[in-house]
């Protein structure tokens, strides 16, 4: 046993450069399938709308926490193959970030009037023209806020990869509260951070919201 | 004594003087029409005779009573005086029937056993019987209106403030609630408009109130003022709304 | 590729029974808590004095700016500190809670807001009583604004749930660690136990669906 000290505070740190990396990499897989879910959902067919609301509703059912578990002990196991965990926790967050972000960019797309997309196809161009020229820059000044407002919880969700021992923020405070048994002075500290993060990223996203009211 | 005695009312929103030293009296049984362009403070007006607004300068008597927002029985004096708003202001999620018989029972006017009766006979007032059971959202905005006019007579107040009823309507339902507001004025209301419904102005009014850049420019009966404006403003007033 | 067996999982049926009631329980305690919570926070954010106002905002920034599972983490080790032994149930209910009600006084104000003050004045020029114009004009629309976003709420915090299971809180997902360390057929018990979750929410999300609509009849503009 011994105090909390620097060596800590530079644990700390560095595994706070792993929650980053998980952010990163959610967002990176995660938003291109999120705006396919997204086109999905607003998409002319009605087979493949309410397929998608489906699969959508479905997943939006699951704790995080047991998607991580899936990828992590369950799909190894069954597929017989080892997953490095930053593949298996990264498939996890990425699901995770497709999911509740396609549904926020669906809200954005709805919220463009309908007129606008006739207005746009009475111009002869293709449909996915409409859209990128469009609708898209409507929808994204729509969705801004609540995107913004998502990133603070993909940034708290990640906390949950220290489940399945893999040492980003939460972990390593779970590491410095056993070898300190200070488990309430570091996860203050912890918390901390997370706080030092996040809410720079809260504000952000009330300022857009509160200006995307005010222009509408 | 007049019902209603407004001496040199002053009321300002921040740095901007809305009303400038008016005095006003309507007598029992007037019906009295605020005309004017926007922002000319025709509306804060009537919202003060009922203390929504409170006023910095000046008094407001009703009844002989002074009207002012911390007033002991405002309750009591907002019972007496009806109001109608130009967003008619129902309640979307009560009945017609319940809209009209909350304030009634509430304030123990009216027993429940006796509501629905009550409810019936102001909507007949208005015409509009056999919607006593719907919402206010499945009624068009003409009859949104007539039943927020059956729900302060059920009231059954002494004076009654119309705030640019008609304004919010699609043209073809304006009539409909003009000609509920004449049955009242033919029965003996005291009733104060404000309105840009000139042809109500002159048919039915007792008495016009011309009121520019927050102050009672010209008032008189609506034969004199409209044929002899003694203004220019006034003169600009009506031939501007002249086309309508 | 391995087989599937759900068999082994079979002989758990009792204890997974009651991960789902501990689960359940959890959930409705930081439901009802939270929303008096919420309930409080709202109205003293309206009208409360100042330095209570800026109290109530600092736990709300700090419960929705902070994971959950460090809460539930500090809410565990901060009793011990005092010298009161908590256990992991009431431990995760607190922090649950807390959690719920941060949200749910978010929700309560906006929807109080919600209400224009037209629809204030109106009540009040019909001769009502502050409280009269509270009870009967503004609490029913102001519900049905509620509705939505707490419940949405209630299936996030039934969901996240199974973060107390880090403490041991022996609810439905630690159920399915241990049955995991018993039978090792991870994949067929996480898929399990994610499948009974998707049905818990769906039987939720139907019965609230339901509820609103014989709570909320009357016909709204949009």
């Amino acid at each position: 046993m011994r105090q909390f000290s620097m060596i800590d505070l530079v644990a700390l740190t560095t595994a706070l450069q792993y929650t980053v990396l998980l952010v990163v990499l959610a967002l990176a897989f995660g938003s291109p399938l999120a705006l396919f879910l997204a086109l999905l959902r607003t998409t002319q067919s009605t087979i493949l709308r309410l397929f998608t609301a489906f699969v959508l509703q479905l997943v939006q059912g699951i704790p995080l926490l047991a998607l991580l578990m899936f990828f992590y002990f369950g799909l190894p196991v069954f597929l017989g193959v080892q997953i490095p965990p930053l593949v298996a926790v990264t498939v996890a967050f990425t699901i995770y970030t497709a999911v509740f972000l396609g549904e926020i960019w669906r809200g954005g797309i709805e919220a463009v009037k309908q007129t606008q997309w006739e207005a746009a196809a009475s111009l002869g161009i293709s449909r996915w023209q409409q859209f990128r020229y469009v609708i898209a820059p409507q929808a994204m000044k729509i969705a801004l806020p609540a995107t913004v407002g998502f990133l603070v919880q993909l940034i708290k969700g990640t906390s949950l990869a220290a489940v399945v021992g893999f040492v980003e923020l939460t972990r390593a405070g779970q590491l410095a509260s056993a070898a300190t048994f200070q488990p309430l002075l570091i996860y203050s500290v912890v918390a901390a951070i997370y706080f030092a993060i996040c809410f720079p990223l809260t504000l952000w996203s009330r300022k857009l919201e509160a200006v995307l009211n005010g222009s509408r | 004594m007049a019902l209603v005695e407004i001496r040199n009312v002053q009321k300002s929103f921040g740095a901007l003087k809305v009303l400038h030293d008016v005095s006003l009296s309507i007598e029992e049984g007037e019906i009295v029409t605020i005309i004017g362009r926007s922002g000319s403070g025709k509306s804060t007006l009537l919202r003060c005779i009922n203390a929504l607004e409170e006023i910095d300068g000046g008094e407001i008597l009703i009844e002989g009573q002074k009207v002012y927002g911390k007033m002991p029985n405002l309750k009591e004096l907002r019972q007496r005086v009806g109001i109608v708003f130009q967003s008619f202001n129902l309640f979307p999620h009560l009945k017609v029937e319940r809209n009209i018989t909350l304030a009634p029972t509430l304030t123990g006017r009216a027993s429940k056993k006796d509501a629905r009766e009550l409810a019936l006979s102001c909507l007949a007032k208005v015409g509009l019987e056999e919607k006593v059971d719907s919402y206010p959202e499945q009624l068009s905005g003409g009859q949104q209106q007539r039943v927020a006019i059956a729900r302060c007579l059920a009231m059954s107040p002494h004076l009654m403030l119309f705030d640019e009823v008609t304004s919010a309507l699609d043209p073809e339902l304006v009539g409909e609630v003009l000609k509920v507001m004449e049955d009242m004025a033919r029965q003996g209301m005291t009733m104060v408009l404000v309105t840009h419904e000139m042809g109500f102005a002159r048919d039915v009014a007792t008495k016009i109130v011309f009121m520019h850049q927050g102050r009672v420019w010209e008032e008189g009966p609506p034969s004199e003022l409209f044929a002899n404006p003694k203004t220019p403003e006034l003169r600009a007033f009506i031939g501007s709304t002249r086309q309508t | 590729m391995g087989n599937l067996n759900f068999r082994p999982l079979w002989r758990y049926q009792d204890a997974i029974i009651e991960g789902i009631v501990t689960t359940l329980w959890l959930t409705v305690i930081a439901t009802l808590a939270g929303l008096v919570i919420g309930t409080i926070c709202a109205l003293v954010l309206r009208k409360g004095p100042k330095p209570v106002r800026y109290l109530i905002y600092t736990y709300i920034e700090i419960i929705r700016n902070t994971p959950p599972i460090i809460q539930i983490f500090i809410v565990f080790f901060v009793f011990p500190g005092f010298g009161v032994r908590l256990d992991p149930f009431p431990a995760a209910s607190i922090a649950l809670s807390l959690y719920f009600g941060a949200y749910a006084s978010e929700i309560i104000r906006s929807g109080l807001d919600s209400i224009p003050r037209s629809q204030v004045e109106a009540g009040h020029c019909l001769g009502l009583s502050g409280p009269q114009v509270f009870f009967h004009v503004v609490l029913a629309p102001a519900l049905r604004n509620i509705y939505p976003s707490i419940t949405s709420q209630f299936v996030l915090v039934l969901l996240g749930t199974s973060i107390a299971s880090q403490i041991s809180t022996e609810e439905l997902f630690h159920t399915a660690g241990f049955i995991d360390s018993r039978t090792f057929r991870s994949f067929e018990v996480y898929a399990l136990v994610a499948l009974i979750y998707v049905l818990l929410v769906t039987a939720f999300r139907l019965l609230f669906a339901l509820i609103g609509k014989l709570a909320f009849r009357w016909p709204t503009r949009r």
